[in-house]
């Protein structure tokens, strides 16, 4: 992807999404702190829950996914990553081993239902329906269901980490972020 | 095997590992003269004051002349012998063993006691293991938590036998066995029965200590906070064989 770019002042189109995670890669991202600044001349994040844009774009150079396929939205969403992304990074434990969201996956799909929306709750217990995406049996990583490209470990992977991966890339490079990262980081 | 006790009068044999010339004591394993040399050779049921177990292969090394691959825990030196420690097929073979535990049961490492501390999660950043490729078993495996000091997490054990080991070799305890086959292979205390009704357990924790992993670790510690002390091994195993 990026020796076009090189060539170009095209800056390298981003994007990421968060799925069935905690958002904390999203937060390691912004701890890269004034790197950040560097790193927007070079990139433009085309799509995230750290922009406005609400739509994919139909063509993007990376996409980064942190989470792990939960839902049904999440499926969806990462199909559409991979359709349209390029280069597909799963970002996080979560999306690239399950991590805590799979620990459901020991447990029926309806019995976890139960214990979150009827045995906890005293006011109104209701499975919720509506305007809430279907949850899948099994919790899988990305790679489970999409392939992915790029692993980049860790809960969450450091901001050096994160910073090192799309470094590599800015330049034209395939990272290798098991020197920089590791499951449960 | 046995550990061999150590005689006034052996041989020394020269070979060749990873194309650097070495000498060894002839009733030397291969791991042992790697370690010395600084050859990095990854393991996780090897460890300097126990008898060999051979079980885990992550220590598997080419010998040239024989398309086996030899486990290096287990395989005596020879003379003239020529090893390969880390060729291409050797990664490719490590990368998927360690796999395979991930994917057997569950070590799922950001909320584990050992974080931070544990051989296996440190083998899979070694050995380049970012993500695993087959899927993962999914499979619930008890804890026991019935030891007022101790807790056993089945899943996180990969089975690499250690604390069997250190039990009837160092302590002279042999609480820990061995039961069923496969994925239902766990060790057990005394014959199966919780941990905290054990007879023969000392509590001496030997056990927690050198297991490699989250399996074995104190009651009370919290994610990354079970930092493991082996330094009493080799010692205790030494001081042993030297009478």
């Amino acid at each position: 992807m990026s020796t076009d770019h090189m060539s170009t002042p095209t800056k390298i189109r981003v994007a990421t999404t968060w799925l069935d995670g905690c958002s904390g890669c999203h937060m390691s991202f912004l701890d890269m702190d004034e790197r950040l600044i560097a790193l927007a001349e070079r990139i433009e994040i085309v799509y995230s829950p750290l922009v406005d844009t609400k739509e994919l774009p139909e063509q993007v150079d990376v996409g980064i996914l942190e989470g792990s396929i939960s839902s049904e939205d999440d499926l969806e969403k990462a199909k559409t990553f991979r359709k349209r992304c390029k280069l597909l990074v799963s970002l996080g434990d979560c999306a690239v081993n399950g991590n805590v969201p799979s620990m459901r996956n020991h447990f029926k799909l309806a019995d976890v239902m139960d214990r979150a929306y009827r045995e906890n709750v005293t006011l109104q217990p209701q499975i919720p329906t509506r305007e809430v995406p279907a949850l899948l049996g099994t919790v899988k990583p990305i790679h489970g269901v999409v392939p992915v490209d790029i692993f980049v470990p860790g809960c969450p992977p450091r901001a050096d980490a994160i910073w090192h991966v799309l470094s590599e890339l800015i330049e034209g490079r395939i990272p290798d972020p098991s020197q920089v990262t590791r499951f449960g980081a | 095997m046995p550990l061999p006790a150590t005689q006034p009068n052996v041989r020394v044999v020269t070979l060749k590992i990873d194309d650097l010339d070495l000498s060894a004591r002839e009733d030397e394993t291969l791991i042992e003269v790697c370690r010395e040399n600084k050859i990095p050779i990854p393991s996780l049921c090897h460890l300097d004051g126990l008898s060999v177990w051979g079980g885990c292969r992550l220590c598997v090394v080419e010998l040239e002349g024989q398309n086996r691959l030899l486990a290096a825990c287990s395989t005596r030196v020879a003379e003239g012998m020529r090893v390969h420690t880390n060729t291409e097929r050797l990664q490719r073979y490590r990368r998927t063993l360690i796999e395979l535990l991930f994917a057997e049961r569950n070590h799922i490492c950001s909320v584990c006691v050992s974080n931070g501390h544990c051989e296996l999660q440190w083998l899979a950043q070694k050995c380049g293991v970012d993500h695993v490729r087959v899927p993962y078993r999914q499979q619930p495996y008890p804890v026991d938590s019935s030891h007022e000091m101790f807790r056993l997490d089945h899943n996180r054990c990969v089975l690499c036998t250690r604390c069997v080991r250190v039990c009837d070799e160092i302590e002279g305890a042999h609480t820990w066995d061995v039961m069923g086959r496969g994925s239902d292979c766990r060790v057990i205390t005394d014959l199966a029965r919780p941990w905290g009704e054990s007879d023969t357990c000392t509590s001496c924790g030997k056990c927690v200590q050198v297991c490699p992993t989250g399996a074995l670790v104190k009651q009370g510690t919290s994610v990354g906070e079970m930092v493991k002390d082996q330094h009493f091994l080799p010692i205790l195993a030494r001081r042993r064989h030297a009478r």
